[in-house]
């Protein structure tokens, strides 16, 4: 069953959100897009708060909203939602904050009880039962909230901004544990969030939205590599890899290595900014620990930077200045060496 | 406000206070503890325990007590929801009826008392049909107390409550909302928790307000010792016969005062915490 939306809200304030979007079983879709585009009026049109003023929303035949004559409310819909800052309820235990939808749908206190503590005990919280939500930390809130959604086996499960409230340190830990999650929800997720990065690592497709319009759609690889606008290649202009670690060196899934700056072991992912990679016309000496050579095959002009795509092992994204094209004399098949700084590096857990 | 500057440590930065001012802020001080303090030192200390334990005392305390406290629990019924309307409801006109609801808070509660009379009198305008239909009559009975007192008292409990919810985030009512929770569910186990504080509040001030009820009480309820004479009632109808009497059923009324004001200190005197 795939959900599919023709989502048209008008707002007196004049912004109007109008974009189709599908969501199949098993995928996960971010809607990525700076504040004020829409994203969040997006989700709450989805989840029921907010009627469509025109458009569909539809579980292959159920209408869960055909505007205007259609309208279920979010309490009858098969959805989980994770809020921003979770919004747990302060007087519930953690456990009976899991238990709460089960309950809202008629099963027994006792059931219900067993059954948020199975998910507790899934999302490594069973000795967090009986604390209040207080007392839980910003990552321990986060799963909670998960497992509050989730509990009821919703078709439709939306996030909205599930990591912004968590500091950078939690963060890396609390996204590769998301993930996992998503792995193994049947169901259809659809993730709202402003960081590319999130977006890039737990989406299989991204919605990129801006000013209520999709200005692109795609895997976050075809984005990453033909991004449309400027907008668009400041917000997923990342170099992104899977790979696997052992101490400072991790063999990348699609071939080559690369040295990082702190120690990791397994899978890992390893993101730099297209601006830490600098070209060079021979091999560098120096300090650079990275360095492999590459063949350019687009080069993309922007209004203050020049993104050059490059191939090679592994394929890069550079971002340099319009001097340095003219510098380098720069087109397309030409060959160079691109250098990259272990310290710029980022390296996740998956 | 009951905040001094005293409380704040280092130099005043405007210079002195002036004495146009200060000279009648002491005076309106003394004028509001004066006769308090008059109270208590007019009081009869050393008969004051015997007559505390009167039959006519008890009497009138266990009928203010149960009284007040069963139109406070009216209050509740009627004013949680009515609140919530108010606050949530999304009504045309809120604004008028949020006014007309808090009318029997400025109005002379004789004034209420007659309109009670009016409507729910023997001849009243429901007051017949309740006599001719169910034998009811409310006037001068102690269900009469009851409603007299919860007219008057639950303007009190609906502001007190309807500023909870404003205070609460709608938000956790639209989580509910996504877990599959109906209003009526989502009112009662997320809405209602959040704003307990705001609801014991306005129930102590309600109280309160019902125990020192008289003007509403004496013309709906009459005065009849045993059925409608509360603490308020005694008070008045000893001054005459028994002054010594009126003090300690004043200094008991006094007492009960300090205690609510005490308890709803932080939540209430200081602003809302």
């Amino acid at each position: 069953m795939t959900l599919r939306a023709d989502l048209r809200v008008t707002r007196d304030s004049g912004f109007s959100l109008a974009f189709d979007l599908t969501v199949e079983p098993g995928e996960v879709v971010a809607l990525l897009g700076p504040n004020g585009a829409g994203k969040t009026t997006a989700l709450r049109a989805l989840a029921g708060l907010l009627p469509l003023t025109e458009g569909h929303i539809r579980l292959d035949d159920d209408p869960w909203d055909l505007a205007p004559s259609v309208f279920r409310p979010a309490e009858r819909r098969p959805i989980g939602v994770v809020f921003q800052d979770y919004l747990l309820f302060g007087h519930l235990s953690a456990l009976d904050n899991v238990a709460f939808g089960l309950r809202a749908r008629g099963a027994t206190r006792a059931v219900a009880r067993a059954e948020a503590a199975r998910w507790l005990e899934r999302v490594g919280l069973a000795d967090h039962a009986h604390v209040r939500p207080r007392r839980l930390s910003g990552g321990q809130a986060q799963r909670v909230a998960l497992a509050r959604a989730l509990v009821t086996g919703p078709e439709l499960l939306l996030l909205d901004e599930p990591l912004a409230a968590l500091d950078a340190s939690t963060r890396t830990r609390v996204r590769a544990e998301l993930g996992r999650h998503l792995r193994d929800y049947q169901g259809r997720t659809l993730l709202v969030t402003h960081d590319p990065l999130d977006a890039m690592i737990l989406a299989d497709r991204l919605v990129i939205l801006e000013d209520g319009h999709v200005v692109q759609e795609g895997t976050p690889a075809e984005i990453a590599r033909r991004p449309r606008t400027e907008y668009v290649a400041n917000l997923v202009g990342l170099n992104l890899y899977r790979g696997t670690a052992r101490g400072t060196v991790v063999d990348l899934d699609g071939g080559g290595r690369l040295a990082i700056a702190a120690p990791a072991t397994g899978a890992v992912h390893v993101a730099f900014p297209p601006a830490a990679v600098s070209l060079h016309p021979a091999e560098p000496a120096g300090s650079p620990r990275n360095t492999w050579p590459v063949t350019v095959v687009d080069i993309e002009q922007h209004a203050h930077i020049t993104r050059i795509r490059l191939d090679g092992t592994p394929p890069v994204l550079a971002d340099i200045t319009t001097a340095s094209v003219a510098e380098l004399g720069l087109e397309p098949g030409g060959t160079l060496w691109a250098a990259l700084k272990a310290t710029e590096t980022h390296t996740y857990s998956t | 406000m009951i905040r001094t500057p005293e409380s704040r440590r280092g130099r005043p930065a405007h210079g002195r206070r002036p004495v146009v001012l200060v000279l009648p802020a002491v005076l309106g001080i003394a004028f509001l503890i004066v006769p308090l303090a008059g109270l208590l030192i007019r009081a009869p200390w050393d008969t004051l325990p015997s007559r505390l334990f009167s039959a006519e005392v008890g009497a009138a305390l266990r009928l203010s007590l149960v009284c007040a406290s069963l139109a406070t629990v009216i209050c509740l019924l009627l004013g949680i929801p009515l609140a919530w309307l108010l606050a949530r409801g999304d009504l045309p006109g809120r604004g008028l009826l949020r006014a007309l609801v808090t009318v029997p808070l400025v109005l002379p509660p004789v004034v209420g008392g007659v309109a009670l009379l009016l409507v729910l009198g023997r001849r009243g305008l429901i007051g017949q049909h309740l006599d001719a239909w169910f034998g009811i009559s409310l006037p001068f009975t102690t269900a009469g107390v009851v409603v007299a007192e919860a007219f008057v008292a639950m303007p009190f409990l609906v502001i007190s409550v309807e500023g909870a919810l404003r205070a609460a985030d709608p938000r956790y009512e639209e989580a509910a909302a996504t877990l599959g929770a109906s209003r009526w569910l989502t009112f009662r186990r997320v809405t209602l928790p959040s704003i307990m504080p705001g609801v014991v509040a306005g129930s102590v001030l309600c109280w309160a307000r019902a125990l020192g009820e008289f003007g509403a009480t004496i013309t709906f309820a009459g005065n009849f010792p045993g059925t409608t004479t509360t603490m308020p009632l005694a008070v008045y109808l000893a001054l005459e016969t028994d002054p010594e009497a009126a003090i300690v059923l004043s200094i008991v009324l006094l007492l009960v005062a300090v205690l609510v004001l005490a308890g709803l200190r932080d939540r209430w005197i200081s602003g809302p915490s």
